[in-house]
């Protein structure tokens, strides 16, 4: 909980926090890193391994090859998603498998399935952004914020 | 009557004349399978959406009791049903298809405690002569409204609750035989700052303690009273810390008493993080395997007390805490 | 071969730095993602991330901050090319791919595939 949470709260409740604190199974959160650590770092070697196929046999460069890449581990985590081993898979590499654009598109194809009880329209296509969605606001607007302000920095000849 | 502040206590002991279990895969290679009266191999029911299914969990659940029970739909009086989903849904819906006068109950997973005591105390007042209280959750469509889709790959911390699907149900009446509903103790609502919707069983065991100590209170009795005092489904981690809590407030209930709905449902190796939860947790143990062993003798005495967290999906989005409520029945053979 | 080690390395250790926001300042899946991509802008707005792609490879590219780094590169890809309206028509530019698919065929899986529970 946040410090701006929890002074808002009355001493009762501030002492049942560090009292619950104290009973709560704790994370295993270096356990988790290492798992986190291993299987990120399977994945991007599989990217690897896709890029330079890529570059290869399919007549991409080091800067292009990144698209198709992507686009295969997409299409690789959505068909895991399908059948139901994502989310296992995540269960155990936590991190490892978020953080990857795998996480990216596990997102919305588990809200995309999720809601196909509430129609196509609405359901599906009003859902799918449900966890993806602060993922592309706030990078767009990030983006767009750094690039003013570079773009600003430049035209005042300070680069 | 009133006795204390909230506590009933029914003088004419209202009896569950019959009760029922329903439940899912997961409960069905659970530790208590014995104890359902109907499990089901998938949690899709064949209906499309979630939220479907768990009404013909709950059909299945009022059904089920009603049949054992010897009497007809036609000659219950009132249906009283709860469950987690928006507007409880489900329970409306399933009270369409029972056609018996209804009232929706609500509190989270204290439901099953709440609707069996307001359905005793129907009973106790001469307002009716048959209720059926019911309550039902279901797992994927409690993760779909509260938590992500079922398929997504969030990691869930040691301290999340896994929502039993299924439901339970109870018919109490006037007269007959069975375990009595012999009183009911209303719980306040008690928030001490816990705003992690992953971690219920900490938001919830203080109301749970409120709730018992206002029982013991209330009827000035002693917890040796009783054969097994069962919270809802505080968890591992919520039952330990509402043990902690009472004897820190000189209550110590004996280990052999003190146990959790949601620590008996599932086997270890299922691998439920903290535990069960969700309203079925205390309907399916407490209409099942408790109230069996009630009627084989085992039990003579045990109070229930079923914990529930009032938090909504944009409650915890609009960064509130989770206030909760337990509510207590006690039912003696 | 040196570039699948560090592929793995960078890779892993991103991951590693994603698992200490959700487990050490418990934060959820969607802020972690978001504050990764919003880094990812960040550096390369600093001219930091597009060095550590050459290092690292698809350590560097396949994690989601590489989102916010390419979403930067395509807005002044753009902007070099036609001035400020660059900046909005330029944004989605290298992502397209990585977007389209994700839309695509998370759609087509909800014709095709039903949830588990």
């Amino acid at each position: 909980m946040s410090k701006k949470q929890y002074k808002k709260l009355t001493p009762e409740q501030q002492e049942y926090q560090i009292f619950a604190k104290d009973r709560e199974p704790q994370r295993p959160i270096v356990k988790n890193c290492f798992k986190a650590f291993f299987v990120g770092g399977i994945i991007c070697t599989i990217g690897q391994a896709l890029q330079i196929v890529y570059i290869k046999y399919f007549d991409f460069t080091e800067k292009t090859a990144g698209s198709p890449t992507s686009a295969t581990l997409i299409i690789i985590s959505i068909l895991l998603t399908g059948f139901g081993i994502y989310d296992d898979i995540a269960q155990w590499a936590g991190a490892g498998t978020a953080v990857p654009v795998t996480g990216f598109a596990n997102t919305i194809s588990s809200a995309a399935i999720e809601h196909r009880s509430e129609g196509y329209v609405l359901g599906v296509g009003g859902n799918m952004f449900k966890i993806a969605g602060p993922v592309i606001v706030y990078g767009v607007f990030s983006a767009f914020v750094v690039a003013l302000i570079k773009i600003i920095i430049k035209e005042l000849g300070v680069i | 009557m009133l006795k204390g502040h909230q506590t009933w206590v029914f003088e004419s002991k209202p009896t569950i004349i019959a009760s029922s279990a329903v439940g899912g895969p997961k409960e069905a290679a659970g530790a208590l399978a014995e104890d359902f009266d109907v499990l089901h191999s998938d949690i899709w029911l064949g209906q499309d959406s979630f939220e479907k299914a768990e009404r013909k969990f709950l059909e299945d659940a009022c059904e089920k009791a009603i049949e054992k029970s010897g009497y007809k739909k036609e000659d219950i009086q009132f249906f009283l049903s709860g469950d987690l989903i928006n507007q409880i849904v489900p329970s409306s819906f399933a009270a369409r298809t029972l056609g018996i006068p209804y009232l929706g109950v609500f509190g989270a997973c204290s439901s099953s405690m709440q609707g069996l005591a307001l359905a005793s105390m129907m009973i106790d007042g001469g307002f009716a002569t048959k209720v059926l209280a019911a309550a039902s959750s279901h797992n994927a469509a409690a993760e779909k409204q509260f938590r992500y889709p079922t398929e997504y790959g969030a990691q869930k911390p040691p301290t999340a609750q896994w929502t039993v699907t299924g439901a339970g149900a109870a018919l109490v009446a006037n007269e007959g035989q069975g375990p009595r509903v012999t009183s009911a103790t209303i719980g306040r609502v008690i928030d001490l700052g816990i705003s992690d919707p992953f971690n219920m069983g900490a938001a919830m065991a203080p109301a749970g303690v409120d709730t018992i100590k206002a029982h013991f209170r209330d009827l000035n009795i002693d917890p040796s009273y009783y054969d097994i005092i069962a919270t809802g489904d505080l968890g591992a981690v919520g039952h330990r810390i509402a043990g902690d809590l009472l004897i820190e407030d000189g209550m110590d209930i004996p280990k052999e008493i003190f146990t959790d709905c949601g620590l008996l449902i599932y086997k270890e190796e299922q691998q439920v993080f903290a535990g069960a939860s969700g309203c079925a947790a205390s309907a399916t143990v407490t209409y099942g395997h408790f109230l069996n062993r009630m009627r084989k003798g085992e039990l003579k005495k045990i109070l229930i007390v079923a914990t529930g967290a009032l938090l909504s999906p944009m409650s915890y989005q609009q960064k509130e805490s989770i206030p909760c409520v337990a509510h207590a029945v006690s039912i003696e053979m | 071969m040196e570039k699948f080690i560090w592929a793995f390395v960078i890779g892993g250790g991103i991951c590693v730095i994603g698992q200490i926001l959700m487990d050490g300042f418990r934060l959820t899946p969607a802020h972690t993602m978001t504050s990764l991509v919003v880094a990812g802008a960040v550096l390369g707005g600093m001219g930091l991330y597009d060095p550590l792609i050459k290092f690292a490879g698809a350590g560097a590219s396949v994690p989601i901050c590489s989102f916010g780094n390419s979403l930067f590169k395509g807005a002044m890809m753009e902007y070099e090319l036609h001035g400020i309206i660059g900046v909005l028509t330029g944004i989605f530019e290298i992502t397209s791919a990585g977007i389209s698919a994700a839309i695509i065929f998370g759609f087509i899986a909800s014709l095709i595939f039903k949830s588990k529970g």
